[in-house]
């Protein structure tokens, strides 16, 4: 039987299946989530069995934001811009408990996850969360890629609100101070 | 090389007050004549090398008489003695002398001690903020700012994702 040396398919298809292959990571890395992407990189866990091994330190040439590790508040600025820079279309991954939520870093210069500032697709929790996870992590977006993804980027439009956490309900007011460790007998936490 | 409490007692007297703490030698001195002390300390006894400056705040210390303390943390590179100069500040306008004109490693630790505490050095070349944003106003590390902060980690545009 000869097949036709064409196929028929939609355009969408084609490009979803070029970019879930071959996301190339910008490294945002901070702290120690950093050392744990790099052993995924490297040939024990080699993330280049899933296209996603050029990394590379420039944001222009670059699909996937990997945030990894705690960002302050002086790094914002840097890190919306780094995050502008990057050409369309682009996701984002926020690595570790810090990144996703300020981790145990609750203190006024961290801030309480990266989602408040920047769009987030995938979220990995641990701390540092293994290489088998920030794997996982980029299968997913994989997958979210060929669920959503359209050849001129038309699902981003519609994504035009702000998509991080509304101000949380356990958030206490600034003035309100917490226990030091050890005063486990009461709540964790009392007011001023 | 004179013994260091011979040469301080005997310039200052009472002025300088000696503590001992597990070999730690302690001095607290009057902040009007910090310079005079450390001019000595360098010249007369050897202390060449400023090893830290350091700030505290005693605010609901117990039995604090006074707010802001600056430890001057020195080392005499021949005999590795080392020596601890405390200076007490007060609320408004903490102020302390720049030891900046004896040991130039003292830019960048005043400079911290200021953005932290904000107490000022006077006669420092460039007293400005060094960890924080310049457009950071309070010092995080006075025990009267609250842990959270003031809502200074929150105050960022977010960006959409339509928008970027």
């Amino acid at each position: 039987m000869k097949f036709p040396d064409f196929i028929v398919t939609q355009l969408d298809w084609l490009a979803n299946q070029a970019r879930a292959n071959s996301l190339w990571p910008m490294p945002f890395a901070t702290a120690c989530c950093g050392i744990e992407l790099m052993s995924t990189a490297s040939s024990r866990y080699d993330i280049a069995r899933f296209g996603s091994e050029a990394m590379r330190f420039s944001p222009r040439q670059c699909d996937l934001m990997l945030v990894a590790g705690r960002v302050v508040m002086k790094m914002i600025p840097v890190l919306q811009r780094i995050w502008l820079q990057m050409p369309e279309p682009k996701w984002c991954i926020s690595m570790g408990a810090c990144a996703s939520s300020g981790g145990v870093f609750d203190t006024y210069a961290v801030v309480q996850g990266i989602d408040r500032f920047i769009p987030v697709d995938v979220y990995v929790p641990g701390c540092p969360p293994r290489p088998e996870q920030l794997i996982r992590s980029v299968l997913d977006l994989q997958e979210k890629i060929k669920a959503t993804g359209t050849v001129n980027a038309r699902e981003f439009a519609a994504r035009s609100e702000y998509e991080g956490p509304t101000s949380l309900a356990i958030q206490l007011a600034p003035d309100e101070t917490m226990v030091v460790p050890g005063d486990y007998s009461t709540s964790t936490r009392l007011r001023d | 090389m004179p013994d260091v409490q011979q040469v301080l007692t005997d310039r200052f007297g009472d002025a300088v007050q000696r503590s001992v703490f597990r070999d730690n030698v302690r001095y607290i001195v009057p902040v009007d004549r910090l310079i005079e002390v450390m001019t000595l300390l360098k010249s007369e006894a050897g202390f060449d090398y400023l090893a830290d400056i350091a700030g505290i705040d005693y605010l609901h210390y117990p039995d604090a008489t006074d707010r802001y303390g600056v430890v001057y943390a020195l080392a005499n590179s021949e005999t590795a003695e080392r020596l601890y100069i405390k200076v007490l500040v007060n609320d408004p306008d903490p102020s302390v002398p720049s030891v900046y004109p004896l040991w130039k490693g003292a830019d960048w630790l005043e400079r911290e001690v200021f953005d932290m505490y904000g107490v000022a050095f006077d006669g420092h070349p460039d007293l400005r903020r060094i960890l924080m944003p310049d457009e950071f106003e309070a010092y995080p590390l006075r025990k009267d700012y609250p842990l959270r902060g003031r809502g200074e980690r929150h105050n960022f545009a977010p960006v959409t994702r339509a928008e970027s």
